[in-house]
Order: structure tokens, then sequence, then C-alpha cells
């Protein structure tokens, strides 16, 4: 497949700690559509977590990462929905506050970088439909997932506020559904789609949490969906991973596999399951790989 | 909370709305009209009494800052940005949140949670100590090596902040 470019691959610090498989997958998915990843060269967190504390923070670590980038003269390319909204919120508000630009500057000097607001930052979920578009996903799909019932959660971070993201409409995600359509799955709709994750007061409050898991979990089930899409880490993890606190917390089963986009793509384009990392998946999506395997691949 | 505690007047800043006002993302604070969207849309207040929304912008505006700012209360909110992205009169109802949160972690009052992720970022440019293990484990799944995490130049950067001044008088 030709070539689409180069991208610096911005992966943040919660899938290198906690979601290795969405990385995995992620990888593979990109380069068989051609897509170049390079590797930051130097690194900091994004400053998301940490904006609980000093906002100035934040924007000292994020627009830092975008001086790297503009050092290499390259556009960010994220998995982490959270770093995205975060780089391009910072991105934006020194592209249009001069002096706070020249603050944030005058710290990057420090480190011999400087930002000049010229890169971009997308999360891969608007990087497949804008830059690689769907006609070309549709193209590399070789197993469509034709009758798989999917629910999916796009996560907060990738539309909210809206009005710093000017991505999607945070009340009516589309993004993701159109994704899995591509792959030949159909998405199934349940109530509260857009509701929290609670990921970030984890460690704050994990009854509060858990119950947000909870409240997704029975509904996605309700609607009788075989699996949950992700396309955010921290999302994944509260509803891979939790999903057994949740079990056990509220003694009820819910055994609803969590696959990252990037790894059901990846099942529709004929990968093998364990080249996407779905033996790292904390519930086992063992239903789902036995219904990929019996799709006759199209040649 | 002892009773006398709880019956004691509290204190009131009448300039604390305009502290908050000049922030980045707090500028709409005096146009909420107190309608309660933020509070019924939130996910968190569905699941705890004590943390509204609503009652925060409330609190902000007539000036209660020693009682906002001394809340474990104001470290639940989520920011999800509903509250933000559904107010009818465009007060940037999380952002207001995270001023006030910001003003408290610069008077000390920083959750264990957030203690840990800073220190975390200082000793290795990433908000999670990720173990040596996964680490090794990445060349195993034929993934390339971390990029390095520069926790020099990260304090470099921010020795200015006053963040940065809080942890080290500590």
């Amino acid at each position: 497949m030709e070539k689409v470019g180069k991208y610096m691959f911005f992966l943040g610090c919660t899938i290198p700690y906690r979601v290795t498989s969405y990385e995995i997958s992620a990888r593979k998915v990109l380069q068989r559509l051609g897509v170049d990843l390079v590797e930051m060269p130097e690194f900091n967190c994004c400053g998301l977590p940490l904006e609980p504390l000093s906002h100035e923070l934040t924007l000292i670590l994020s627009a830092r990462n975008l001086a790297v980038a503009e050092r290499e003269g390259l556009d960010i390319l994220t998995l982490c929905p959270g770093c995205f909204g975060t780089l391009k919120k910072t991105n934006k508000a020194l592209r249009e506050d001069k002096s706070l630009k020249e603050e944030i500057n005058g710290c990057l000097k420090e480190v011999g970088l400087e930002f000049k607001g010229s890169v971009n930052v997308k999360h891969i979920s608007q990087f497949l439909i804008e830059d690689i578009g769907l006609d070309r996903i549709k193209k590399s799909v070789i197993k469509p997932l034709r009758g798989l019932r999917v629910a999916e959660h796009s996560g907060c971070h990738l539309s909210r506020p809206r009005k710093y993201l000017e991505f999607e409409d945070p009340e009516n995600p589309k993004a993701l559904k159109t994704l899995i359509e591509a792959t030949g799955a159909k998405y199934v709709e349940y109530m509260d789609e857009t509701e929290c994750c609670g990921a970030t007061i984890a460690g704050i409050d994990d009854k509060i949490s858990l119950s947000l898991v909870r409240e997704k979990l029975s509904h996605i089930k309700s609607a009788g969906a075989e699996a949950l899409i992700t396309m955010c880490p921290s999302c994944h993890i509260m509803y891979d991973a939790n999903q057994i606190r949740v079990e056990r917390m509220f003694k009820e089963t819910y055994g609803i596999p969590v696959l990252h986009y990037t790894q059901l793509l990846g099942l529709a384009m004929g990968m093998p399951p364990e080249e996407l990392g779905l033996d790292e998946l904390r519930v086992n999506p063992s239903k789902i790989m036995k219904y990929v395997m019996e799709i006759k691949p199209r040649l | 909370m002892s009773e006398n505690e709880s019956t004691k007047p509290s204190k009131i800043n009448p300039r604390f709305r305009y502290e908050v006002a000049k922030m980045p993302g707090g500028e709409k604070l005096l146009q909420c009209f107190q309608c309660g969207t933020c509070t019924s849309d939130c996910p968190i207040a569905r699941f705890n009494e004590k943390y509204r929304p609503r009652t925060i912008i409330h609190m902000a505006q007539i000036g209660l800052k020693d009682k906002i700012l001394d809340s474990e209360f104001l470290w639940l909110c989520a920011s999800c940005f509903t509250c933000t992205d559904r107010c009818p009169q465009g007060v940037e109802v999380a952002n207001v949140i995270r001023i006030l949160k910001n003003m408290a972690a610069e008077e000390g009052h920083i959750p264990q949670l957030f203690r840990e992720l800073l220190s975390n970022l200082l000793k290795t440019g990433y908000v999670y100590e990720i173990p040596e293990s996964r680490i090794r484990r990445r060349e195993t799944l034929g993934l390339p090596p971390l990029p390095k995490g520069d926790s020099e130049s990260i304090l470099k950067t921010i020795q200015d902040l006053k963040m940065a001044r809080v942890l080290n008088s500590e």
C-alpha cells in the first residue's frame, strides 16, 4: 500500500503503563495502512493528569511536546483522547494568545525549545477518517465482520469541551460509529452512550467510578451488544480491567469483552488475534475470536 | 465536623469571585444564574450527595473561599466537561472547578494521588512509574523502546511555577 506520510507518534503515559494491547494493535493497523510512525525523540506527560494541580504546569508540559514535534517538523498523532485534547487545547491557546505564548516560551527557552504553532494534533479516530479515509479503510477489510453487534464508547475528552476541541458533536459523536461500520460490524445504540467512564476519579473515589462503569455495562448488556469498542486507554481500563471489580462489588455478571477499535479493525483486516494483543485483555474475548475465525477471508 | 464548627459562620471574601473570573476559563463565573443544568447532568452528582457543581459555583460567587478550598468534594470533579458544554450561560463550570482546585493546591491541599503523579513526573517524565518488567517486555513484543522521559529538563522548565515553590517548601 502507498505511504500516507510521517507522523510523530505520541504514546502518552497510560498506554505504556497499562494498556499495551492498544499500542500493539494500533501499530499493526497503521503500518498496514501505510502510515510511517516516528517515535518521540524525547517525551514528557501531556500534562492532563496534573491539570487539577496547576493549569500552567499543564501548558508547559504540553507545549514542550508540541515544540519537540515542531523541531522535527511533524504533525502529532495520538492514541489517547486525553493527550489529544490537552495538546490541541494548548496549541490553540498559545496560537491565539501572544503574551501567553511568550510566557511559556520563556520556560521552554531553558531547554532550548520554542513553541511556534506550526504543527497539528490529531487523535487516531480523526486521523483514520480525515487522512486515511473510509474508502481506504473499507478496502483494507478482508474479513467483513457482518453480523457482529457491538456498542461503542468514544470517551469525553475526544470531543469535550466542544468550544476548544472542534472535532465532533459531543452530544452525538459519530466518528467511532462510522469506523465500526467500516469493518462490517453493526453498532448497537444503548442508553446514555456519552456518559463518562469515571477514570479521572479512580483513586479519589473508587465507589463512584465503579458505579459509573456498572451503569454503562448494564446498559450495554440490555442492548444486547456482544462487545464494547473503545478508543481511549483510560476508558478501556475502566471497562475491561475493572469489569471484574464491578462484578465482585455488585455481585453481578457482565462478561462483556472490551476491544480497542484498532483490534476490531485488525481482525477485519484478517490479522491473527495474537498479533493484535487480544490475549492481553482481561475479559475473555474468545466468543468474538471464534466468530471472526469462522469468517472466510475475501481475497 | 464537630457541632461547633458546623454552626460557625463562614468567612466571606467578596473579592474572591473576581480572583476566579480573571483566570483563563473562569471569565463567565458571574454569568451563572443558578439554573442547575450542571448538577442535573453531572455523572458524579448522581452517585455522591456532597458533590454539586451548581453549589460550588454559587459558593465561588458569594466568596466562600476557605470553605471551597478546604473541601474534599472539590476533588470529585471527573473533568468530563458535560457541565461546560451544556451551560446555557456559557460558564465553563469544569474549568472554574479546575481553577478552584489549582488554588487549593497552591495552599497545599493536594490529594495523595496527585502527589504520586507529580513525583513520578519529576522522576521519570511519565506520570506513572512504568515497571522495569514492562519496559523489558516491550522488546519481546517487538515494540520500539519507550521515548526517553527527560525529568531534568522538566524541572528546568517549571522552576518558576508557584506549584514548584509550594512543593519545594514542603
